[in-house]
């Protein structure tokens, strides 16, 4: 009860702390007629501290803490983001004594009245092809879809990060990624 | 407000009670329900503390009661200095024992849009680290647990005005100083097109934030310098005593007063887009040790014009009284020096005077034993060519210090206004 409390006052506090556009999601719109509508009152889903780390091209990776105001289990089934065609919830984990990234099976469950955290190392959401640059103290819009069939959208900050490199999936060119660009903070075109 | 009290106690004093108490566990205090009960407090804390403190009201902004069992941090561990208002934290703010001053240039092709983007990266780092709140991809969360009363301020150098295509808004006196002939000015302690003054009463504070500011600055613009300086350590002495220099000196007895008309009236800008900024001199004054040690005491204090055991000047009984320029020795001579520094530095009109918030540094000792330290010279003021020019232009022409003092870096910025919960720094300017 009482972290349950202190996350929910902390999302409020991280809404309004980058100026960005509002972190929570209107009430999921039901997919289906058998869904019952959200008997509270208030958005289920929000997130906290959302941040995608910068990236030149190829890959990238958002973060931040899925927190779920609602009664019931939330589900994220897939994410969406203008910046990548092709975008993967993905989970790290141990797979014969190594850490390997993964598509995470049956999505994201935020449970009822919990949170969840996706941070390097951890779940997240992995942009597979860049379409653009991320730049740091870029904006960028992500939408989760749910399980029910309603969506959740949300902005994520670009920031600078050295780590997070467990996110590249085996044989592939660890390079893609870039580091951490000298003349990011230019402007462009 | 229930949840308020172990929040509290967990950014207070978690991280000594943690480790303190895992030190001191005996089998027989671990079966005693006073322990068990401090290590439950403890474990709850720590639990809930690295979300909860996120709540930056909550960090620490007021005492907590110490939990019976735990050795409580220092009760200003936690302290918070308010990061949002119409000034920037860190002027107005009573100095605290550690600062760093950095100084970047900004890369090639940043622009107006990209300094938007930096500046909302900077504040939103200086919003939560401020607040005793990890910065948002902390890589060292617990190191923020501690705000220690941090302050994070920004400066824009004239280059800055110019790369944001804004030098109209940029106030005429936001420019190199003219040269003065006590210069030695290096570059490696010169100019920069951005500030940033950390300060903290916790020097690990100073440099975590420090590492977290420099890694969202980097891709925009390269470290040009960075200067550390020290006071006495907080609480070594009572509030608002005046502090020595490493020459020995009081140094700062004739200063504004934070909450006074005469502060407002010389610190704040009023008008334009920096209205409620105000700007940076950031001197860097090389003591001449050596040469100071050969000196004695009485002309010691004839060059200051105070004494050095209490800062008394020399008409004077006490610290505050006010030097009487006009009194003449029995030969007909001033009692304070017409070269003396108080009389070349003496501002009538504390609307013209200046903010000093300076810092002692000490860089160390060459292989013959010669120290490297002097006084890292902050003057805040409204406006540098009404306020801190003239008053340098005296100095600069006769004041007997010079001889053991050393002009050897030199930088000026404009700080712009402080922010609310939803704005960022400079937005005033590149928003």
């Amino acid at each position: 009860m009482f972290s349950r409390i202190t996350v929910a006052g902390l999302a409020v506090v991280v809404l309004t702390a980058c100026g960005g556009a509002p972190q929570q999601a209107a009430p999921a719109v039901p997919a289906a007629a058998t869904t019952p509508p959200a008997a509270q009152a208030g958005p289920a889903l929000s997130i906290t501290d959302p941040w995608v780390k910068t990236a030149k091209k190829g890959m990238s990776a958002a973060f931040g803490t899925l927190v779920n105001n609602s009664g019931t289990d939330v589900v994220v089934m897939s994410a969406a983001t203008p910046l990548s065609p092709k975008v993967e919830l993905h989970e790290v984990a141990e797979s014969a004594g190594k850490s390997v990234m993964r598509p995470k099976e049956g999505g994201f469950v935020i449970p009822a009245h919990g949170s969840h955290e996706l941070k390097p190392g951890g779940d997240h959401i992995m942009l597979m092809g860049l379409a653009q640059e991320v730049r740091p103290g870029d904006e960028i819009s992500f939408t989760l879809t749910l399980e029910d069939g309603g969506t959740f959208d949300f902005t994520a900050l670009g920031k600078d990060f050295a780590g997070a490199k467990e996110d590249y999936q085996p044989g592939m060119d660890m390079d893609a990624h870039g580091e951490s660009g000298a003349d990011q903070g230019g402007e462009h075109g | 407000m229930a949840n308020r009290a172990p929040i509290k106690a967990a950014s207070m004093g978690e991280r000594p009670t943690a480790g303190g108490s895992g030190r001191r566990l005996t089998r027989r205090g671990l079966l005693s329900g006073g322990a068990l009960a401090a290590a439950a407090t403890v474990t709850g804390a720590v639990a809930v503390t690295g979300s909860a403190a996120t709540d930056g009201a909550a960090a620490g902004a007021s005492p907590a009661a110490p939990s019976p069992a735990a050795p409580a941090a220092s009760p200003d561990a936690g302290a918070v200095v308010p990061f949002h208002g119409p000034h920037q934290a860190g002027v107005a703010t009573p100095p605290q024992a550690h600062a760093v001053f950095v100084g970047f240039d900004l890369r090639k092709g940043v622009g107006r849009e990209a300094l938007a983007r930096m500046m909302r990266l900077l504040t939103d780092d200086a919003r939560r680290l401020t607040q005793g709140r990890p910065a948002l991809a902390d890589t060292e969360p617990e190191l923020a647990a501690l705000p220690a009363r941090l302050s994070v301020t920004f400066g824009f150098g004239p280059g800055l005005f110019d790369a944001a295509g804004v030098g109209e808004h940029r106030p005429e006196s936001v420019a190199a100083l003219p040269a003065f002939t006590i210069d030695r000015l290096r570059r490696e302690w010169s100019g920069g097109d951005l500030l940033v003054q950390i300060c903290a009463d916790d020097p690990l504070t100073v440099t975590h934030a420090l590492r977290m500011i420099v890694k969202d600055a980097r891709a925009f613009a390269e470290v040009r310098w960075t200067q550390r300086g020290f006071r006495r350590a907080a609480h070594s002495q009572p509030g608002g005593t005046t502090q020595r220099n490493v020459m020995g000196q009081l140094d700062g007895t004739v200063n504004l007063v934070a909450g006074t008309p005469d502060f407002d009236r010389a610190v704040w800008i009023e008008e334009g887009r920096l209205r409620g900024g105000t700007t940076l001199v950031l001197r860097r004054i090389r003591a001449e040790m050596e040469t100071w040690d050969a000196t004695d005491t009485t002309a010691k204090e004839f060059t200051v014009g105070r004494r050095l055991s209490d800062g008394a000047p020399l008409t004077g009984g006490r610290e505050h009284d006010e030097p009487d320029f006009d009194r003449l020795t029995p030969v007909g001579f001033p009692v304070i020096s017409e070269y003396a520094h108080i009389r070349r530095a003496h501002v009538p009109d504390p609307g013209l005077r200046m903010l000093r918030r300076v810092y002692n540094y000490d860089e160390g000792v060459a292989a013959d034993g010669t120290a490297d330290c002097g006084l890292l010279f902050a003057a805040f003021q409204a406006d540098i060519a009404r306020q801190f020019i003239p008053v340098q232009r005296r100095l600069a022409e006769a004041d007997l210090l010079n001889e053991w003092t050393t002009p050897i870096g030199s930088a000026v910025f404009a700080i712009p206004p402080g922010c609310g919960p939803d704005g960022w720094i400079g937005e005033t300017l590149l928003g």
